[in-house]
């Protein structure tokens, strides 16, 4: 099992939570003081160093327009990293290619950080988050089909080699496409998606050896989509290509009572506010959920999380937290009942947990915890013998 | 609703599947519900019906109507509801169209008019009458549902919809017609850049009727839609928001007869 550092970059020193409709999209930006911006971006940067230096690997993300999260260009801190760390595995999870468009910069980039970084970059790509539609002004209801023709794009230029070639697309159109640099990873730095309910598109991307993501959700769940996942990777050759990624909350302490302080200083994260129209663009979701939803009975991932206790938060498998044993036993649990989970993705930081906390955090579980746990099996195939055929 | 003589059916109209509702009968007219479909099943159709032949057509998407991927704007509806006239070979009809219903109107008629009686748009989008950073039509989808609501009626309360006691059917029509709208109008938000340069073709004799309260889209604008069109008339319609026919049924009904007499 692999294990990656995560920080969301939020910005948390905001006016009382109760006096806020909404923390993304429409929150004024002079609720953010630029001084304490600066001070933020590099601490949590010094964050990402330490975490290499500790032997853990990096993954980053973007957000726009929120108080939840600073990283607005991923590119820009990966680029960073590539250049300030120097052993752990940079991922990039992900590129809002539906949302930001341009695939053919977006190669250059990756490719570019690849070559900086000797070799390190995970390139994963997103749909997008609901609310991150509003800030790119990306149709909602064609998000899924922007996403694969980026992604079938932007591999097509990394592993064209031998001069220009045109696309006419449905999103993009573009001559004489021939990137300069191309990656140092051959054919391409492994590629990455998220998903959290569409068993179609995970399939999707098991079929190519793409690694899956998903995040803060309950392991029922979780195991629902990585089976589809492996179900659909037969012939792709698992475990070597692609694998099962999931993000919890991770809070290690040297005691109970310094591991909830923490757990609870995470959940900041899961109580972030958004006005319900940006929870939900038209078209975002399929009909099915949008019927469920008109009846009341479907809210969205995060809103089923929030204002829950953190020890049901640990039941469900979205908040780990305790003593280093205490969390050993807590991954191979997940990892049990996820039927096999091959990159553990550690949100170590949210809200107001400061940066000695964070550092204590990250360093007990790479001292402690991660040798325990660096031997757990990969996933496997659920159809062993498709996969042998 | 159940009029004996009401027809639906699913017509293929130039390789697009279309419903269909037809009415009544006397000189037929087209009625272009608005994105919501809430005018299917209002009496004031019956009370058109009485007179007309009302051609009701959903569009692409919405309603039981499948989307061809292909059709991405309110000008690719506009086309295909100009061969659905063709199909129906009707010499002459009389468009009323509401909101969104009343922008596919607007396309038509940009296109050809030659078989249009009279035409009359309802609180219709389509135009971006203002610069870039003028707001022309509210942004329905980046503020909270009240204040929606409160932008479309008059009278909000008129506005609410009883989702509990819909069919699945009735509320995967709802989601479908809200998924739709989206597909066809998110950008250019709910306006064809080129229709304003187009509407100086319509000849036909035009109403342009309003609500007096229409918040999401201003009496302003429809003034300003109605003089790009030659000769248009403009009404607006007392204590009435963007659905002026359904918060005054009578007041409109005695607007629309006038002109359409």
């Amino acid at each position: 099992m692999q294990a990656w550092f995560f920080t969301e970059m939020p910005y948390p020193h905001l006016p009382p939570m109760e006096e806020m409709s909404t923390m993304r999209v429409s929150l004024p930006s002079k609720h953010f003081d630029p001084k304490v911006g600066a001070d933020l971006y590099n601490r949590y940067l010094d964050e990402y160093m330490i975490a290499d230096d500790l032997g853990l690997n990096m993954v980053l993300n973007e957000h726009h327009q929120t108080a939840t999260c600073m990283d607005t260009c991923v590119p820009l801190t990966a680029a960073i990293l590539a250049r300030q760390t120097s052993k752990g595995r940079i991922c990039i999870l992900g590129n809002p290619i539906a949302n930001r468009g341009d695939p053919i910069r977006i190669a250059e980039e990756m490719a570019m950080i690849d070559c900086i970084s000797r070799g390190r970059l995970d390139a994963g790509f997103v749909r997008g988050v609901p609310y991150e539609v509003f800030a790119a002004n990306s149709n909602p209801t064609q998000t899924v089909e922007r996403l694969w023709e980026g992604i079938d794009l932007c591999i097509k230029a990394w592993t064209t080699t031998d001069g220009p070639f045109n696309f006419e697309g449905q999103f993009t159109h573009r001559r004489a496409i021939n990137i300069w640099p191309r990656p140092l990873q051959s054919p391409h730095p492994q590629v990455w998606i998220t998903g959290s309910s569409d068993l179609e598109n995970i399939k999707r991307a098991a079929s190519r050896g793409i690694t899956f993501a998903t995040f803060l959700q309950p392991h029922t769940k979780v195991k629902w989509m990585f089976d589809a996942y492996r179900s659909a990777h037969v012939d792709t050759g698992m475990p070597d290509g692609g694998g099962t990624s999931y993000m919890p909350l991770v809070f290690v302490g040297d005691n109970m009572e310094e591991a909830e302080k923490g757990a609870k200083a995470l959940t900041w994260y899961l109580d972030a506010k958004t006005e319900p129209q940006y929870r939900n663009p038209p078209g975002y979701v399929p009909v099915d959920f949008n019927v469920a939803a008109l009846k009341g009975t479907f809210t969205g991932r995060t809103e089923a999380m929030r204002k829950q206790s953190i020890e049901y938060l640990k039941d469900q498998g979205v908040l780990i937290y305790g003593t280093p044993d205490d969390v050993v036993k807590q991954i191979k649990r997940l990892h049990d009942l996820t039927g096999g989970l091959d990159n553990l993705l550690m949100m170590m930081q949210a809200g107001f947990l400061d940066h000695a906390s964070t550092v204590k955090n990250m360093t007990l579980f790479a001292k402690e915890v991660y040798p325990q746990i660096r031997d757990l099996p990969r996933s496997q195939p659920l159809n062993v013998k498709a996969a042998a055929e | 609703m159940t009029s004996a003589d009401m027809k639906s059916r699913l017509m293929n109209v130039g390789g697009v599947e279309l419903e269909v509702d037809i009415r009544g009968s006397g000189s037929p007219l087209l009625l272009l519900s608005s994105e919501d479909q809430l005018e299917n099943h209002l009496p004031l159709v019956d009370a058109l019906a009485k007179t007309h032949q009302v051609i009701i057509p959903t569009p692409p998407g919405f309603g039981h109507s499948p989307r061809p991927d292909w059709m991405t704007n309110v000008d690719d509806i506009s086309y295909v509801y100009l061969d659905l006239i063709e199909s129906l070979k009707l010499p002459k009809v009389d468009i009323v169209g509401f909101s969104l219903g009343g922008w596919i109107a607007a396309e038509m008629a940009t296109k050809d008019d030659s078989f249009i009686g009279k035409l009359v748009l309802v609180d219709a989008y389509g135009v971006k009458i203002g610069g870039p950073f003028d707001v022309d039509i509210e942004d329905m989808w980046t503020q909270h549902p009240d204040k929606v609501a409160a932008w479309k009626w008059h009278d909000t309360a008129k506005g609410k919809r009883d989702f509990a006691g819909m069919s699945d059917d009735q509320l995967t029509v709802v989601a479908q017609n809200i998924e739709t709208f989206a597909r066809y109008c998110w950008e250019p938000y709910m306006h064809n850049p080129k229709l304003k340069r187009r509407l100086h073709r319509i000849k036909t004799p035009t109403m342009v009727i309003w609500g007096a309260n229409d918040s999401l889209t201003k009496p302003a604008y429809g003034k300003a839609y109605a003089e790009l069109i030659s000769g248009a008339k403009f009404e607006t319609i007392a204590s009435a928001g963007h659905f002026p026919h359904i918060e005054q049924p009578d007041a409109f009904m005695k607007t629309l007869n006038g002109f359409l007499a």
